[in-house]
């Protein structure tokens, strides 16, 4: 796994990008926007830098990853699926009445550490992990994906001060800073001044990356797990919809899925490469 | 009868298992003087989280701990944990994580410190919790046989509500807690008062007036408020006929309540509540204040008297 090349990742995150669309197509709701943002950083997480086997989802030694936004459920779903953790055709329930796949992360499903979906929650789950790694004397790393909406949340600042106090080198935040809400763009519903300085005054060690450039993720990645004696973030600038040319930056998709056939089959097509 | 601390008892129980049991960890937000945890803390300074105030972050963190095979105890003032619910439903009823949330300063034997400190909305929040248990232990017995269960056979979320001041103890010494069962202290066959926490020691002197006006009252402790012991409450209104429920906390979405809907549902019968009604606390003396909103033990007489000479209004009475 170690050595899986950047294109075979691209290659990868292509269909995690085509299955969330199909799930939010075949749901007629759900979050494609924040799932498009962050499908490149799961990828070289799931598929090249975290310590999991998927044959043993339970291992104590594992690697951890809380989605504390837990709305961006389609693409963790997706690249779990897709990694291995669960049969991809169960992608087809998702926020149906029938499956485990619910509208939000939910722990039932393999592979996901903690139902998540009420934001400002997950990091603080990721705390709680990150002290039991050091209390057993683990060397698993444990990884947190939050968005810049959710970092109007209090409760995320509580979690950078915890993380500071008992020196959590051991956890990583991952902000998936795609400038979109569910209202419009961050500037305009909350501005946060400076975010990098923000986190660095709390004490974290800062990386800055291109959250869609690969060699730039797995860099700011292997830098932040073995950093020591600081807790770690980095904040990824991305792209809300990534991929798809009419999500792009469209705060109409953060909550709802391809308008219609037309839509769908154009961000399939896209996703593809099949474009004109 | 003499009074003991449910807090000190807490505080003692917890250092007496941190000792034998390496998993527990314990979390507090900038309280453990006061909720009794920091003597847990001094001694396993290791496995002890002072998150400072930020009872969000202890919640979430506390659930965390958890999923990662911790005994999780985490402590605060009860108002103060009233400000996680969100934190408590998704991070722990959610997850359905084995956390206990031991809180303090609940209800209005907080005293001098007024009505932002007194809680009595608590109980109804946290029993309408999916997962979440709730026990109200009654004296400091209780509160050590609570928490050794919690130790040796809890599981999912717990919540257990403790209070500044000392009470009364009623229970033997060797009681043994256990979740959905209620402790008869006094037999009686004309009325049943089922009290939660410390009102059920003015249930006790209550009866005992009573008796001398020739009326009996079972007294019941109902510390378990879920699961909550049905098989009693229904027992209770099959043979006294009339209940009166007394607890320091809001009749609504409490102990009242619960059993009001449990005998509407299989027998109904005269359930009389005493308890705060839709009302804010106010600082004064613990036990002045019983008296200043009708919840005192001549209160308690008064109702349970006028309830019994009340002529039966349903029809199941014969």
């Amino acid at each position: 796994m170690e050595q899986i090349s950047v294109s075979d990742l691209k290659g990868i995150s292509a269909q995690i990008r085509k299955r969330v669309i199909e799930m939010v197509y075949s749901a007629k709701s759900g979050h494609p926007g924040g799932s498009l943002s962050i499908t490149d950083i799961l990828t070289v997480l799931y598929f090249r830098e975290m310590n999991i086997d998927p044959l043993k989802p339970d291992d104590p030694d594992r690697d951890r990853l809380v989605l504390s936004k837990g709305h961006a459920s389609p693409g963790l779903y997706a690249t779990l699926a897709i990694r291995g953790f669960f049969p991809e055709e169960y992608l087809s329930g998702f926020r149906k009445i029938s499956s485990k796949l619910e509208g939000h992360v939910h722990r039932g499903v393999p592979g996901v550490e903690a139902s998540t979906g009420s934001l400002g929650q997950g990091i603080g789950i990721a705390v709680g992990m990150a002290l039991a790694g050091k209390l057993d004397r683990k060397s698993y790393h444990v990884y947190a994906i939050i968005g810049d909406g959710e970092l109007q949340e209090g409760s995320v600042w509580e979690s950078f001060m915890a993380g500071y106090k008992y020196t959590l080198d051991n956890m990583t935040v991952i902000l998936d800073r795609n400038r979109v809400q569910l209202d419009g763009f961050t500037k305009d519903i909350m501005p946060q001044n400076n975010i990098r300085e923000m986190v660095s005054s709390f004490g974290w060690e800062v990386f800055e990356i291109d959250g869609h450039n690969y060699d730039e993720i797995i860099e700011a990645i292997e830098k932040a797990k073995n950093f020591r004696g600081k807790p770690t973030f980095i904040l990824a600038n991305t792209i809300k919809g990534k991929g798809v040319s009419y999500m792009e930056n469209n705060p109409k998709y953060h909550g709802s899925p391809p308008a219609s056939d037309e839509e769908y089959e154009r961000a399939l097509r896209e996703l593809s490469g099949d474009v004109p | 009868m003499t009074s003991e601390s449910l807090r000190d008892t807490y505080g003692e129980e917890l250092k007496r298992l941190g000792s034998i049991h390496k998993d527990i960890v314990v979390l507090d937000a900038d309280l453990s003087s006061s909720t009794k945890t920091a003597s847990f803390g001094k001694e396993f300074p290791d496995r002890f989280f002072n998150m400072g105030i930020s009872e969000q972050s202890m919640v979430s963190a506390a659930a965390g701990l958890a999923l990662s095979g911790k005994k999780v105890f985490a402590s605060t003032f009860a108002v103060f944990l009233m400000r996680t619910y969100e934190q408590l439903r998704q991070s722990v009823c959610y997850n359905n994580v084995s956390a206990n949330f031991v809180v303090t300063h609940a209800g209005i034997t907080v005293g001098e410190d007024g009505a932002t400190h007194q809680i009595v909305e608590d109980v109804g929040i946290m029993a309408g919790l999916p997962n979440m248990k709730v026990t109200v232990p009654v004296d400091s017995i209780e509160t050590r046989s609570v928490i050794d269960y919690l130790v040796e056979k809890g599981t999912g979320p717990n919540y257990v509500r403790l209070s500044r001041e000392k009470f009364p103890v009623l229970n033997e010494p060797d009681y043994q807690f256990r979740p959905g069962r209620s402790v008869t202290f006094l037999d009686g066959s004309d009325i049943t008062i089922i009290g939660m926490g410390v009102m059920v020691s003015f249930a006790l002197k209550a009866a005992e007036i009573l008796r001398g006006r020739g009326i009996s009252a079972k007294v019941i402790n109902m510390s378990s408020i879920k699961p909550i012991d049905r098989t009693a409450i229904l027992k209770s209104a099959r043979e006294t006929g009339k209940i009166v429920t007394v607890e320091e906390h809001s009749i609504y979405n409490g102990l009242g309540s619960r059993v009001a809907e449990i005998v509407s549902e299989e027998y109904p019968v005269k359930v009389a509540r005493l308890g705060m009604n839709d009302s804010f606390g106010k600082s004064g003396k613990s036990w002045e204040l019983f008296e200043y909103f009708h919840m005192g033990v001549d209160d308690i007489v008064k109702t349970a008297e006028t309830c019994f000479r009340e002529e039966p209004k349903y029809e199941n009475i014969s």
